[in-house]
């Protein structure tokens, strides 16, 4: 199987996991949002490095625009891009971009009423004071 | 066209169309609250005829192509008898819900919220009713991340009453967000396989691709399959993977923890039928091996047992005895047999009205007495003795005992286990009786036979007001009378399984 071929893929995947790495690992909220959009990211790259068309002889495909050609008929030129990917990431963007507003609107009420954006640090404060209201 | 074909696109675009114009209604005072209600009540109205447009032809589907689009290009909304069935227990849950929501609401989020809070609140139900009626996978991502990210609001929204909302909802982003992506990782592995979007259409591309051959040694389905099942856990909060919940439903507002842990995760209970069943029904014979989910609720059964005892909240006990509740709807399909799927069917309802009203009960402790602490609740059962009773008569539910809705889930799981000669998996549904018996007893003991704490003696403890009582009884009479008679919900829940499991039996 051709591994480095398929670079694409792996750059997505890359990304993906740098992602999900940072979302486990990193302690600081933020960082925690911030590594959630990668993570989100590398999916949308995913997708659209899936709708890349490449044939047995290496023609790549084109955007898919219809277009006039010499006689006067409208035919699409060549061989083209899926756009359905494309529109669903549009999408997916939007809906990534919503989540880290919810995200980061909620950071902002955390470090105000706890003072810090630290995760350890809320965890303990949550422990000692039981009964805060 | 008249009004009637539409209905399958009315009972999302009510809710939706409503939570935005909810903002023009004035900021506080009963206006936002009467918008509300009649939006989720002719919403409840549009899903009961919606029931009754299927229920009697159990292989009937309506379809509605959204903007005549065919499904193969455009979104399709489809409602058989199973998505019906869900989408009357949700907008059922929803009403209800809002009616409870006034007094609490008041009490719990500053006035100058109420009409945010109820947009809020009516987006998340469009959210929970769009991914149910759904044909589309694109189209239940999107609107899942709907319904998620508007119930982390409605988390956060407790935020006045106990700061710790904010970070348990924070945690339920992460770990929703990261369950939602997963869900589009593998919606994106099944349209690089099959060039479609459409549940029905993907499913007929996988069977034909089955009868070629092709999909013996196809790791991209597998793939995919894994990512869903990953994803789909998370949101429904399977053990291991409950980690969210416990705090989410302890933080979040009365009104709110009543509503998502009664809809929230039986939605994400719905999603994984659509995917197991409807999608993988039949494609593929060792996909429908789902041991690895039998063995997690096994687990979940047992673990959030013995951790819901070891709660000094009353909601934390009924957020963790959630996780042991979902446990036995996923056992019951996991058998993949007729009694299993059905009992899944029937608990979806009937651990939607127990423990909606259980919360709902707390949730008038805490009106009265300011929290459900052990502290708060002891002796209250003097004080308020018409709230408790009720608490107790949906204690009794999650037990499982006789004449209450949760023996007749748990006769249906004990059958479909004992049919399957699991005889293991029977004797851990009823160890999980065993303790619940544990942690309800436990709460019961503190609410009748503690003296009050001195904090709170004197305080003037009464009953709750009718506003409030009456949503909650009606929710806990509902699972007593579907206990003594589920005729009703026994006879939607077999065609439902029928039409399920009709794809690979």
């Amino acid at each position: 199987m051709d591994i480095l071929g398929i670079y694409n893929y792996w750059v997505a995947i890359v990304i993906m996991m740098i992602g999900f790495y940072g979302v486990i690992a990193k302690r600081n909220l933020v960082k925690q949002a911030i590594a959630l959009g990668l993570f989100q990211t590398g999916v949308f790259l995913f997708y659209i490095t899936m709708a890349v068309y490449r044939d047995p002889n290496g023609q790549e495909g084109m955007a898919p625009i219809w277009s006039a050609i010499g006689d006067g008929t409208v035919k699409h030129p060549g061989p083209y891009d899926n756009p359905l990917p494309h529109v669903l990431i549009l999408t997916a963007i939007v809906v990534s971009v919503s989540t880290l507003a919810v995200a980061l609107a909620i950071i902002v009420k955390i470090k105000q009423s706890y003072g810090t954006v630290e995760e350890d640090e809320i965890l303990a404060m949550d422990a000692e004071g039981d009964d805060c209201r | 066209m008249n009004l009637a074909d539409h209905l399958p696109v009315l009972i999302v675009l009510l809710p939706l169309f409503g939570g935005a114009l909810s903002l023009f209604t004035g900021a506080n005072g009963w206006r936002p609250w009467t918008w509300a209600l009649l939006i989720t009540g002719s919403t409840f109205a549009t899903s009961l005829a919606l029931l009754e447009a299927v229920r009697y032809a159990p292989r009937k589907t309506l379809i509605y192509a959204l903007g005549s689009w065919p499904g193969e290009y455009g979104i399709e909304y489809r409602v058989d008898v199973l998505n019906a069935y869900v989408l009357c227990v949700v907008s059922l849950l929803a009403l209800v819900c809002t009616v409870y929501a006034r007094r609490s609401i008041e009490d719990e989020i500053p006035d100058d919220r109420h009409h945010m809070f109820y947009a809020v609140w009516l987006l998340a139900i469009a959210g929970l009713l769009g991914i149910t009626v759904t044909g589309d996978t694109f189209n239940i991502y999107v609107l899942l991340e709907i319904s998620s990210l508007t119930v982390y609001c409605l988390i956060a929204m407790g935020k006045d009453r106990d700061r710790r909302a904010l970070t348990a909802s924070l945690k339920y982003l992460i770990l929703g967000s990261i369950g939602a992506t997963f869900i589009l990782l593998g919606i994106g592995y099944l349209l690089m396989l099959t060039g479609t979007l459409n549940m029905a259409d993907m499913h007929a591309q996988l069977m034909e691709m089955r009868d070629r051959g092709e999909l013996l040694h196809n790791r991209t389905v597998l793939i995919a399959f894994a990512f869903l099942m990953v994803g789909l856990a998370l949101k429904m909060a399977l053990f291991p993977l409950h980690q969210w919940l416990p705090n989410a439903y302890t933080y979040a507002p009365s009104a709110v923890s009543a509503l998502i842990a009664s809809t929230a995760t039986k939605v994400g209970v719905y999603m994984t039928f659509r995917f197991v069943f409807t999608l993988f029904g039949g494609v593929y014979d060792s996909l429908h091996n789902l041991d690895v989910f039998i063995a997690c609720a096994c687990a979940g059964v047992l673990v959030s047992g013995v951790r819901a005892a070891q709660q000094n909240n009353a909601k934390r006990v009924l957020a963790y005895s959630s996780v042991g509740q979902l446990a036995y709807i996923v056992l019951g399909f996991s058998l993949l047999n007729h009694s299993g799927v059905t009992a899944s069917v029937i608990h979806i309802f009937n651990h939607a009205v127990t423990k909606g009203g259980m919360f709902m009960a707390l949730g008038c402790v805490a009106y009265r007495v300011g929290g459900t602490e052990i502290r708060h609740l002891q002796g209250i059962g003097r004080r308020m003795p018409l709230t408790m009773a009720a608490f107790v008569a949906g204690g009794l539910g999650l037990i499982g005992m006789p004449l209450t809705a949760g023996f007749v889930s748990k006769w249906y799981l004990v059958q479909a286990a004992l049919d399957e000669g699991f005889w293991w998996v029977a004797f851990v549904v009823l160890l999980g009786s065993l303790l619940a018996l544990i942690y309800v007893w436990r709460l019961v003991e503190v609410i009748y036979f503690k003296a009050p704490d001195p904090q709170y003696a004197d305080k003037d403890i009464r009953e709750a007001p009718l506003t409030m009582l009456v949503p909650t009884w009606s929710l806990i009479g509902a699972s007593i009378y579907f206990g003594i008679d589920a005729s009703w919900t026994a006879e939607i829940a077999d065609a439902a399984a029928r039409t399920l499991l009709g794809g690979f039996s």
